[in-house]
């Protein structure tokens, strides 16, 4: 799915980046941190933030893009307003997690690590999340859901969006 | 600026009104003058690097002073020359807790030893095995005793600088960490000149961002650097060259959090717990299908048994135990038969897994271990960096040969294949990751043998895991009322009301529905 990044509309943003890249430039190692803040700013890391990022340290997009690309806390497509992350760590595999991805899956109608066309939901997949003891465990937002069957997950989206049906391909 | 006297008095003012907040909500017990948790969870357990957890508030650095907090820092700074410190550390043979159990003391005399104007104490809390969070619980719960333990590592090997590196899944660590870091900074305990001795420790927060590998030293390094997080090939140790080419020390939050305790109340006391090899601690994340799931802090050498039927309750609804998965995706399946092996570096060694991280997985019958070694496959060939080719190959290949097991679709000599290529893996790769990848394979290959064959022979998975491999049936105890005939979304059963029902096997998807609406559990899976 193509989404289109808007640099006019998020101009405001870019300054408060900008700003950031002209604090920290002498900082050693601070590639990554700045992409964190992008990140944080915008959401995601589209092309045109990584070209700003590149300019401002003054190194090769390449090198920018390839740092980026190869952490997996980097997106490149906008999460969704609602993002839900289920731990795939093994006290939650062994728990039953796949069936629980699944069925976000089966709801939303879109894959892991993708976004829903109105931008409403996205579902990411997430190493160990450090819950284990409440295994399995979805998080949405920042909301956790310790101990879910795969019975509960319907009820778990339908508290962030009233008309979940719309999705039901069941 | 606080000085050591005030220090002392400050602990002793703190420490009654800390007890008198304690006593109130009734969860602890005073042991020997020390603070304890109460209750059956914590009666087997020695609490070393977790001994502060869930007793302080982390969010006030008084209550961290009042349980003797700083006052290990205080003394090396005043009393202790930097070889003392780490003659000390060195008697106690504290190794390290992240994984490859290296002894702390030899890796910091080896910093020591090192000249340079610039060296540098990390600790590495990029904790990313699945099924550990020990690290996350002693940075959310006792922050100042990984500040303390890096400010007194870094007197020792003469660094000014510290760095910690944080997962960024822990985001609440990294608050917490955050006020830890200003409140040692407000009372001189960390910052220039601590105490007044003239000694400066600085410490900055560095946050991963979901890389496994980086949780290796060198990567962890790398990633620091601002660079991809690859392993560098190890022509020298990180004691000699490390982040920005210069000597560096990399330890574990755990092991940090022991090196206060240790100095506070002395290497004879830590080296009578544990056993001759692996003295001291190691705490555990008890999790998987155990009654009981938690962390845990028990001394080296205690026999796994134990630890799931004392500490953890047993395996959950009365289930029988299969197997307990230790060091994560580096670590190995201990069959129930060698349940009586004490839990200490050397002994899990020999028995084809590590101690790792800490992670404790209990699996229970209806755990598939070639599944599971499909799990933790999949994992590493999603985290291999991809710099060195056993690695970035030859897991791929693994997991395509188990993916064909788990399906239904491997020959015989696919085993064999498997066996080879682990082998290959685990004797020529780069890095610990690649070197300890083909564990879980081979340690699953090795207990549980039989399995594999029934996977690939009979085309069958007995723990009713592998969806290929599994077949439903209707058994006589089916009271004909057709629950099921309505969910089966290819409308494969059939049969009369309040009659024995029948799936034809040709169009059953193995969606599992009827299995689960079911409601007199009739419906059989093997």
């Amino acid at each position: 799915m193509d989404f289109k990044f808007d640099i006019e509309k998020n101009m405001e943003k870019v300054r408060c980046l900008e700003t950031f890249i002209e604090k920290n430039r002498q900082v050693p190692g601070v590639l990554i941190p700045v992409l964190q803040e992008a990140q944080g700013l915008f959401g995601y890391l589209a092309r045109e933030v990584m070209e700003i990022i590149a300019r401002g340290l003054d190194v090769p997009v390449s090198k920018v893009f390839g740092v980026a690309t190869y952490y997996t806390q980097f997106t490149f497509m906008p999460k969704g307003e609602n993002d839900i992350s289920i731990c795939l760590g093994t006290a939650c595999y062994v728990k039953g997690a796949q069936e629980i991805l699944e069925e976000v899956q089966n709801i939303l109608g879109i894959k892991d690590g993708e976004t829903t066309p109105d931008l409403k939901f996205s579902i990411t997949s997430t190493r160990c999340v450090g819950d284990c003891s409440l295994a399995p465990v979805v998080l949405v937002n920042d909301d956790i859901y310790p101990n879910v069957n795969k019975k509960e997950v319907k009820d778990i989206i339908a508290k962030y969006k009233v008309e979940v049906e719309c999705y039901d391909h069941l | 600026m606080i000085t050591y006297e005030k220090l002392v008095q400050m602990s002793l003012e703190q420490r009654a009104i800390l007890e008198e907040r304690l006593l109130k909500e009734d969860k602890i017990e005073i042991k020997d003058g020390f603070i304890v948790l109460k209750g059956d969870y914590y009666k087997e357990q020695i609490r070393i690097a977790l001994k502060n957890c869930g007793i302080i508030d982390p969010g006030n650095i008084e209550e961290y002073i009042a349980l003797d907090g700083y006052k290990s820092l205080a003394r090396a700074l005043i009393e202790e020359t930097p070889i003392k410190i780490i003659e000390q550390i060195s008697e106690s043979n504290l190794r390290g807790r992240g994984g490859a159990g290296f002894p702390t003391g030899r890796k910091w005399n080896e910093a020591y030893k090192t000249l340079s104007d610039q060296k540098y104490f990390i600790c590495n809390a990029d904790e990313g095995d699945p099924g550990a969070f020990m690290d996350r619980s002693i940075l959310e719960n006792d922050p100042h005793s990984v500040l303390e333990g890096m400010a007194i590592g870094g007197y020792a090997i003469g660094s000014n600088q510290g760095y910690i590196y944080v997962r960024a899944e822990y985001p609440m660590a990294v608050k917490k960490l955050r006020i830890a870091i200003k409140q040692a900074k407000e009372y001189g305990l960390l910052g220039d000149n601590i105490l007044g001795t003239g000694f400066n420790f600085d410490i900055e927060l560095r946050l991963g961002s979901g890389a496994f590998v980086c949780g290796e030293g060198t990567a962890l390094i790398e990633s620091i650097e601002g660079k991809r997080g690859m392993p560098r090939n190890k022509k020298a140790r990180t004691s000699h060259k490390g982040l920005y080419q210069q000597p560096t020390i990399l330890n574990n939050v755990e092991t940090i959090a022991c090196v206060p305790v240790i100095l506070q109340r002395g290497t004879e006391w830590f080296k009578n717990i544990g056993t001759e090899k692996s003295t001291g601690t190691k705490v555990f994340a008890l999790v998987g299908k155990v009654e009981k799931a938690g962390l845990v802090e028990v001394p080296m050498g205690m026999p796994l048994r134990n630890i799931i039927n004392d500490i953890g309750g047993g395996v959950q609804d009365g289930k029988a135990l299969k197997a307990v998965q230790t060091g994560g995706p580096s670590g190995g399946c201990i069959p129930v038969s060698l349940m009586d092996t004490p839990v200490d570096f050397e002994s899990l060694d020999k028995i084809g897994s590590i101690i790792g991280s800490g992670g404790m997985v209990v699996m229970d019958e209806n755990t598939c271990m070639v599944d599971i070694a499909r799990f933790f496959l999949e994992f590493t060939v999603d985290e291999s960096c991809g710099k060195c080719t056993p690695c970035r190959v030859g897991n791929k290949r693994m997991l395509e040969i188990l993916t064909m097991i788990t399906n239904g679709t491997a020959e015989l000599h696919h085993i064999e294949d498997l066996k080879e290529i682990a082998e290959v893996i685990a004797e020529t790769s780069l890095c610990g990751l690649g070197q300890t990848a083909p564990n879980p394979v081979l340690s699953t290959l090795n207990y549980f043998y039989d399995e594999y064959l029934t996977h690939v022979k009979d085309k069958k998975c007995p723990a009713g895991v592998c969806q290929a491999l599994i077949t439903y049936s209707i058994d006589e105890k089916c009271i004909g009322c057709t629950k099921c005939v309505k969910v089966c979304p290819t409308s494969c059963i059939s049969g009369n009301k309040k009659e024995q029902h029948e799936i034809d096997q040709n169009l059953c998807v193995v969606c599992g529905a009827c299995f689960e609406i079911c409601p007199v559990s009739a419906i059989r899976k093997g």
